[in-house]
């Protein structure tokens, strides 16, 4: 054992908030390392409070300590004090785990959840001690890995990543283990690691961007190629056929200081099938695949009494689409169990869902904030994007909750959105003025707060072939709606920082050549760009104009159907002729039917991975099929019903 | 009914703030199903008192919290065994030491706790004879601290009850210090700067915190020295 703790604790009264630093969580594991076995760290790019909750990642470090051939342990990206500290007192990257040093570790295994943690991740790579370029690497460091949703186009990182995860990790890494296991117990020799390497690259689901050639023509890419014939051409994602089959995580983290989604969190289903356009997370994960419900309520209640959370929260893409989420949500709260003391939250409930009914029981436990999401302004841009929720299921809702006592809603838009016109822009200020007359015949105080953010097109959505809106035109946005709501005190403007949207546009769409770009900002001390404090635009464009990159390049011009997209040789399953027929149906504002539903329009997915959706009831709950124009109830049905949580008050 | 509970924090969990051990109090009780009065509202909150704040990073033996229980549940509780099924639900490091009955009607922590005492631990080679000397035989000791944003110089020379220069058994040099916590608790951080601004610890426990009666003073739940300490090793 090489614990770094006793170097560490010293600097820990110097710093802010150092619980984050020390591990210890109801949960943890302390593994034995060994010879035989492969040591991954799974590390998450952000802070500790961030990236504690994180699901993927604690499912991973689950599976894989439950194997005899693997050990795996935490790290989080230190915040800026502490890693100061530690370059001063040559203190590296460290597991929370057992506090060993990250260069003890075989595999460094980042999760990607947002492209501007890229930074964070080279610096984390730097601070466990391993050269930063891949190609600059030797056997004795370690492999550095990544998954998660943004590596649906790993090209921005493909420089510093020597393996690249596409998809579920349940199974793959098992599969990986046993590749780095031999590697590990051949004594890592001198050229070695180009072997494993291109072993790695036959495993299904994984891309090793060293195996591949970029060629480009002038600004334009021409064509991502194999180097080697075993080497695939395209990688396909990974998919868990059943989630019934993964009952993970069974031993949720229980931090001892304060995180984000600091509750109970039971993933209900994987998967969305909704289809709105712009969002990547519904495209990239289909089919879905719902947990029996059964298995919900164990998950549910086992985790209840080990980690003493009052709160659970079902998760999924969109929680109300769940067979027969009544039911589940009148198990939970009724168990005798967890007698009356525990709330339930479902993330992403869609307004024709939320009724008086709901929002009486809601409030019974906790009057919590309430999100609505119309996405978008007017009814004719909600088409463009297929979020068709009318106007008067918004309405509906938040006078269902302006009646149950709530004073302030949120609403949540995104501006930026193709064909959107400045009346679309301002349908926000409409909506939210609308919302703030109804709330006024309750109480005379009501409120809403209105946030913005800006639209960043994402690869393998219909939206990838979009030209971003740039800084000057969000700001312009934002300002027309500034305008209009000056005299509305009762509507509360909140927008994301444009210049932030303008860098995640460049990370988003970028290509092998972005790295150099990602390097320069991290050299030039460009780290936490998602926190606003440390975020500099200025550091991103200087670095673009060093490398000869134009940000109108990548980020505002409209790319054309025959264009070589950095991220087609990376296959979420989705062919490509249908994400632009479904672009070219945006366009004339047509709706598309949630396939879970109706039959089948070929997206690609489960035709050619042979899988299906997995769903308990093949019946639309009430709210309708949207899409479909006709079947959208106006709401008066409620699909959820929250049972009282009495006994407390 | 009330639970008085004392209990130590030790370890790697001295790094959690005071917010965070009434969370860790909130998930351990209902992890034994202890049933918890609650406070009336919109957001209702389970009874707990907590009595002086323990700073971040600091260790204790000597750590004190009443519990209200919910009135239909108080006469069922088993009071016996709870220490040893708190300490297993709570984090490793948090353990119970003591529990009792108290009357709901007695005053809280927060009205009766008046001084407690510190032993503090410093690299071998710091001379606190001198320090400690030099200390009490002043008359006033100012001192420039915060307190919710507002910065004052204050003398704090009246709340040094007692102060000594010792060593541990493995013979690092060691301060014991009881200091009052009225009208405003002195922190160890603040004795540390009156003595010396320059003093660096590496270890700060509280041991004791005692509440004055008829001239002595004596502690909110006895723990028999010997066996906190037994523990604290």
């Amino acid at each position: 054992m090489t614990s770094l703790w006793p170097r560490i604790e010293p600097l820990l009264a110097k710093v802010q908030k150092p619980a984050r630093y020390i591990g210890c969580e109801d949960g943890a594991c302390t593994p034995e390392h060994g010879s035989r076995r492969v040591a991954w760290l799974l590390v998450y790019p952000d802070a500790y409070e961030v990236g504690l909750p994180n699901q993927g990642l604690q499912i991973l470090y689950e599976i894989l300590n439950e194997r005899d051939d693997a050990v795996a342990e935490r790290a989080y990206a230190p915040w800026v004090d502490l890693e100061s500290l530690m370059r001063s007192h040559r203190v590296p990257l460290f597991s929370v785990d057992t506090h060993r040093p990250a260069g003890d570790f075989d595999l460094l295994a980042f999760n990607l959840s947002a492209e501007l943690v890229y930074t964070n991740v080279l610096n984390c790579i730097d601070l466990a001690g391993a050269p930063v370029r891949a190609a600059d690497r030797g056997p004795e460091h370690p492999i550095v890995v990544a998954g998660g949703h943004c590596a649906f186009n790993p090209e921005p990182l493909a420089d510093f990543v020597d393996v690249f995860v596409i998809g579920d990790g349940e199974e793959v890494i098992s599969e990986i283990t046993e590749v780095v296991g031999e590697w590990k117990g051949s004594g890592r020799t001198p050229g070695s690691r180009e072997r494993v390497l291109r072993e790695l690259a036959s495993v299904p689901g994984v891309y090793v961007p060293s195996m591949y050639d970029v060629a480009y023509e002038g600004p334009s890419l021409r064509a991502i190629t194999p180097r080697y014939p075993d080497v695939p051409e395209r990688v396909e994602k990974r998919t868990v056929a059943d989630l019934a089959e993964w009952p993970y995580p069974k031993q949720q983290l229980v931090p001892l200081t304060e995180v984000v989604h600091d509750r109970l969190n039971v993933e209900i289903f994987r998967g969305c099938t909704r289809g709105c356009r712009f969002c990547q997370a519904g495209m990239i994960t289909r089919p879905v695949r719902e947990r029996p419900a059964d298995q919900v309520r164990t998950m549910v209640s086992d985790g209840l009494r080990r980690t003493g959370y009052d709160e659970v929260s079902l998760t999924s893409l969109s929680s109300a689409d769940f067979s027969g989420i009544d039911g589940v949500v009148a198990g939970i709260v009724n168990d005798p169990v967890n007698c009356g003391q525990v709330s339930l939250s479902l993330p992403s409930l869609r307004v024709d869902a939320f009724t008086v009914s709901v929002a009486t029981e809601i409030q019974k436990v906790r009057r919590t904030g309430l999100t609505f999401a119309p996405e978008a302004g007017t009814w004719r841009l909600r088409q463009v994007i297929n979020k068709l929720i009318r106007e008067e299921d918004l309405y509906g809702a938040v006078e269902a909750a302006y009646s149950q006592g709530w004073r302030r809603v949120k609403l949540y838009f995104m501006t930026g959105l193709p064909t959107e016109m400045d009346e679309d822009t301002l349908g926000v200020a409409h909506l939210a003025r609308n919302c703030v007359a109804i709330g006024r015949r309750y109480n005379k105080g009501a409120s809403v707060t209105a946030s913005v953010g800006g639209f960043v097109p994402k690869p393998h959505t219909p939206f990838q072939w979009f030209g971003q809106n740039g800084v000057d035109e969000l700001q312009r946005k934002v300002g027309l709606l500034r305008d209009d709501l000056r005299r509305d005190r009762a509507v509360q403007l909140r927008w994301h920082d444009p210049k932030a949207t303008l860098v995640e546009g460049i990370a988003s769409r970028g290509d092998r050549r972005v790295g150099a770009v990602i390097e320069e900002v991290w050299r030039r001390g460009g780290v936490f760009q998602e926190w606003s404090e440390h975020f500099d635009l200025a550091l991103w464009e200087e670095a673009m104009a060093k490398h000869g990159l134009s940000i109108d390049w990548y980020v505002t011009r409209h790319r054309t159907e025959d264009e070589v997209l950095p991220w087609d040789h990376i296959s979420a399953g989705l062919h490509k002729d249908f994400l632009w027929q479904d672009w070219q149906d945006s366009l004339a504002e047509h709706g598309l039917p949630d396939c879970r539903w109706t039959p089948c329009y070929d997206c690609g997915v489960c035709t050619d991975y042979g899988i299906e959706h997995v769903v308990a009831s093949a019946l639309p709950p009430a709210g309708g099929s949207q899409g479909t124009g006709q079947d959208l109830s106006a709401g008066g049905d409620v699909p959820v019903t929250l049972l009282p949580v009495g006994g407390r008050v | 009914m009330r639970l008085r509970v004392r209990f130590q924090k030790l370890g790697k969990v001295r790094w959690t703030s005071h917010r965070d051990v009434a969370r860790m109090w909130e998930r351990a009780c209902r992890r034994i199903q202890l049933p918890l009065a609650y406070t009336a509202g919109f957001s209702p909150r389970p009874k707990m008192h907590f009595g002086l704040a323990l700073p971040t990073g600091a260790e204790s033996v000597a750590e004190y919290l009443d519990l209200d229980l919910a009135p239909e549940a108080g006469v069922h509780v088993e009071v016996e065994g709870l220490p040893a099924r708190l300490s297993l639900a709570l984090p490793s490091g948090v353990d119970v030491t003591a529990l009792t009955i108290v009357d709901p009607r007695a005053p809280s922590l927060q009205e009766d706790v008046d001084s407690c005492t510190w032993r503090i631990g410093f690299a071998p080679g710091v001379d606190l004879a001198v320090l400690v000397e030099r200390a009490l035989a002043s008359s006033s000791l100012l001192v420039e601290r915060e307190r919710k944003g507002r910065l004052s110089v204050d003398d704090v020379r009246p709340a040094i009850l007692a102060l000594s220069a010792g060593a541990t058994a493995e013979g690092e040099p060691e301060l014991e210090a009881l200091v009052a916590t009225r009208p405003r608790a002195l922190r160890p951080q603040e004795l540390l700067q009156a003595l010396d601004p320059a003093l660096e610890a590496t270890r700060v426990c509280r041991t004791h915190q005692w509440i004055e009666r008829d001239g002595l003073r004596e502690e909110p739940l006895a723990v028999a020295p010997h066996a906190a300490w037994a523990r604290a090793q």
